[in-house]
């Protein structure tokens, strides 16, 4: 009746090959990823002079890290508990942006619109936080928030309309989307843009309104004035709780991860793939612009147009979702690391004597791309780790002899 | 046969080609020691055609570029030899499975082998392409080439094999010459134990009509008709045989019927309740069981447990999920019993199914559709690539299915089967039913119907 084969023929797309190296293994393989981005990003620390351990060290230190451990007293402990509040404020915008790419990754769909939903997320959480002034505090942080994740999830629901009725590629429409929401901010934003800062005294520079009192996020660790820790990691905590239960307890996670693996199959048992597409897209959009949101309305505090375009966040999100296997823990885990790595070689945090903070935020990049590299090269490691390559090097015998000549 | 193959490592024991101790470490070593091989499933690539798939990997080149005209000389001249009519300029994914298969062999041969290992070659064939598929085999032998021939179909040992050695549990159990055995012994060699062939069935008790189609038409995935105006009917307590030729609208009118596929025109009724064009959750409403006949494809998510594979038809529902939330726990509770009763070995609720063989996900499948006691069982292609244990397994429930009064509608390319099973047969051809016979006609008169013929009744 039909070819005898879905596996046999056919090519894979970018997404489902990934989302099936993800499956395999357990926790090892991402360590031993990150470990070896982290020896390969020290090979290039050692080419520019410097000392990896001691590079890596201050890196360690300059994240806050060592906060955790108990015999770090005195000042040291309260410049780590600085640095740790920088780290987390990291950390909560890339568990979510992470959530983002993985929800999309266990439906068999690649989300690269992370930024562009996380941008979006954030311009209509500064309109609402900026506007609507004497609301009660806590109604307008919940619309500020509410507005990001919805103008977010519409976006990326673009990206999910596209495929479902005309079967354009998702990886494709993400990334135009993600530049259409540049555009879109830097003309909100800029100089007399519809959006521009009302204030007298910001005429000249293409910035937002600032976020009111009433709708920042309240800050439970340090100073509200020294950019203390606000509650968004408690809201990307929870929501990563949320994010397990969607995707292993319920119908929709069901219907996502049938169509993620099989969707000929999940289609026999009565689920349309187009309407699941849509409905994915939607929530990754929904989980990017909280992201968006938190960070305006957590410490930001308005929106430059200067920012949306060396903003990365978004992007950072998928190197957080493959490493953490597209797991919720994982996410998590994923994205201290990495909100640890970015903070710890900001310039601020880093000793220019040991490694030119300059060069540091270009290691955050190199270890980034070092991971995705590898964790997109499976078959590299596969290899590695069955002892193949030697045969694979060995030369081989030519297919074209043939007996007699 | 992996191993043969080089894809495989053996752990123990030794090969030995032509006299000498061999070592295969890969696919590539295989095609350098002119083994080859053509796997159940197909390894083409669809958008290329037939020439360059022949040539990949071997390409004749004029400069940097494929050399497209000596391609198709060199398909032509294998094609010629060995008797493989096939279209060298056609594009694979346009042309049959039977040229597929076709082009797998030319494929091997190009690259020189001798000897051809065919994995269940026939298991996608239809008679005729069976046929000519051993028309190929006879005269690749004559020419010197070696086959070794992977088949759970007993006849075409018998017809085509000049020794079978008969594997059980990957244990050698015996090597006989074909000339002296007969199917009772293989399948006794097979099993261990004498094997019912002639399924023993009491006269079908036909009731009330559960499924009516009338003035059926569905289009193929390329928008052309495939089945024009067909009409059928399957009554409670009988099973409806659908005999064909591959292509002749029978996967459309399966998809039609089970909700995959919306249909151009006419009505499909389930007990009288319409579900033309409902979709698949109004067919499976309506008692609607669905046996697909690919279950790599439609029938199973491999990724998946069984416990949420016996689910993919009811997780919706109370008890397996409730406001919106699923029930791990019940799901479990639900399959052990289903995967005891319809004997699934190798796997507990929670083993993800592409670890089972093939026998035991069709179990799998199986289970889940008649475990709702369905009013029409539509089973496609339901023992395809099934061992003869699997087989009367298969065969056995759906009789079962027929007894307790509901319908099975068995759309089948194995002639055999159908005549063995089914209570009435049904012949399509070109989107028609063109003429119902009598299970005991014979294999010639049936024959004929499907190629478009008049059949005498």
């Amino acid at each position: 009746m039909t070819s005898p084969t879905p596996e046999g023929q056919g090519a894979l797309t970018v997404g489902s090959r990934l989302s099936g190296y993800l499956r395999g293994g357990g926790v090892l393989v991402p360590v031993i990823t990150a470990l070896m981005a982290f020896v390969v990003g020290g090979f290039v620390v050692l080419a520019t002079g410097a000392n990896p351990i001691s590079t890596y060290k201050a890196v360690f230190e300059g994240s806050g890290l060592n906060w955790l451990f108990p015999w770090v007293t005195g000042d040291d402990r309260l410049i780590a508990g600085l640095n740790l509040q920088q780290t987390l404020i990291l950390t909560a915008p890339l568990i979510l942006t992470g959530l983002a790419v993985a929800f999309a990754f266990r439906a068999g769909l690649f989300n690269i619109g992370g930024q562009g939903q996380y941008l979006v997320g954030s311009f209509a959480a500064v309109y609402v936080g900026s506007s609507l002034d004497g609301l009660p505090a806590l109604l307008h942080v919940v619309l500020a928030i509410v507005a990001g994740c919805v103008v977010g999830g519409l976006w990326a629901g673009i990206a999910g309309l596209l495929k479902a009725t005309t079967g354009a590629n998702e990886v494709i429409s993400t990334i135009m989307l993600n530049w259409t929401a540049i555009y879109l901010g830097s003309y909100l934003f800029q100089i007399r843009g519809p959006l521009q800062s009302s204030d007298p005294a910001q005429q000249s520079i293409p910035v937002s309104n600032d976020i009111l009192e009433s709708a920042r996020l309240p800050v439970f660790w340090g100073d509200p004035e020294l950019q203390g820790l606000h509650i968004g990691i408690f809201v990307a905590l929870v929501v990563t709780a949320l994010f397990w239960v969607l995707l292993n307890r319920s119908v929709t996670g069901y219907e996502v991860r049938a169509v993620g693996f099989n969707p000929d199959a999940a289609e026999y048992g009565g689920i349309n793939a187009g309407r699941s597409y849509v409905k994915v897209m939607v929530i990754c959009g929904v989980l990017a612009g909280l992201a968006g949101a938190i960070d305006v309305l957590g410490w930001q505090f308005r929106v430059a147009t200067n920012d949306i375009t060396v903003s990365n966040i978004g992007f950072y999100g998928i190197a957080v979702a493959l490493l953490g296997r597209n797991t919720a823990v994982g996410t998590v885990v994923a994205a201290l690391l990495f909100g640890a790595l970015l903070n710890g070689t900001s310039v601020r945090n880093l000793d220019p004597s040991i490694f030119d903070p300059l060069l540091a935020t270009n290691l955050t990049y190199i270890i980034q791309g070092l991971i995705v590299l590898f964790v997109s090269a499976p078959v590299l490691v596969t290899m590695l780790s069955r002892g193949r390559l030697r045969r694979v090097l060995r030369p081989m015998p030519s297919p074209e002899v043939k007996s007699g000549g | 046969m992996n191993v043969l193959y080089g894809l495989h490592q053996p752990d123990e024991g030794e090969i030995h080609l032509r006299g000498e101790p061999v070592q295969i470490g890969s696919p590539r070593e295989a095609i350098g020691m002119r083994v080859g091989m053509v796997h159940q499933h197909f390894m083409l690539i669809g958008v290329m055609t037939v020439a360059e798939n022949v040539v990949l990997a071997s390409e004749p080149r004029r400069g940097p570029l494929l050399d497209v005209g000596e391609a198709e000389r060199r398909v032509r001249e294998l094609s010629e030899r060995f008797g493989l009519v096939v279209d060298p300029r056609a594009r694979v994914e346009d042309i049959g499975v039977g040229q597929q298969q076709r082009v797998e062999i030319l494929r091997v041969l190009h690259r020189g082998a001798d000897l051809l290992i065919l994995d269940e070659p026939t298991a996608v064939l239809t008679a005729q392409e069976i046929a000519d598929l051993f028309k190929v085999l006879r005269s690749l032998t004559a020419e010197g080439v070696s086959v070794i021939f992977i088949t759970h179909k007993l006849r075409e040992v018998l017809e085509i094999a000049d020794r079978v050695t008969v594997l059980r549990r990957g244990k050698k159990v015996a090597t006989v010459e074909t000339a002296g055995a007969t199917e009772a012994s293989l399948a006794k060699l097979m099993v261990g134990r004498d094997v019912l062939f002639r399924i023993e069935k009491d006269a079908a008790q036909a009731g009330e009509p559960l499924l009516e189609v009338s003035e059926l038409e569905v289009e193929d995935d390329r928008g052309l008709p495939a089945v024009r105006g067909l009409s059928l009917q399957v009554r409670g307590g009988e099973i409806v045989g659908v005999a064909g030729v591959d292509g002749n609208g029978q996967s459309e009118l399966v998809e039609a019927i089970t909700g995959l596929r919306v249909p151009r025109a006419g009505r499909i009724t389930v007990a009288g309740k319409d579900i033309t064009g409902g979709g698949v959750r109004d067919a499976l409403a309506a008692g609607i069981g669905h046996i697909a006949e690919d279950r790599h494809r439609r029938g199973l998510v491999l990724d998946f447990t069984l416990a949420e594979n016996l689910a993919l038809r009811e997780y919706r529902r109370a008890p397996l999920s409730r406001f919106g939330l699923l029930s791990p726990k019940r799901m479990m509770r639900q399959a052990r019993p289903l995967l005891e009763q319809y004997d699934v070995r190798g796997g507990r609720p929670g083993t993800a199914a592409g670890s089972l063989s093939g026998g035991n996900q069709q179990k799998v499948v199986i289970a889940r559709e008649l475990a709702e006691e369905p009013q029409v069982t539509i089973a496609a292609q339901p023992t395809r690539g099934l061992d003869v244990g699997a087989i009367e397994f298969v065969h056995k429930r759906l009789l079962e299915q027929r007894d307790a009064g509901r319908g099975v509608l068995l759309v089948s390319l194995e002639l055999e089967e159908i005549r063995s099973l089914a209570d009435r047969v049904l012949v399509i051809y070109e989107g028609r039913i063109v003429a119902e016979v009598s299970p005991d006609v014979t294999d010639e008169e049936i024959g004929v119907a499907m190629l478009g013929g008049t059949v005498r009744t």
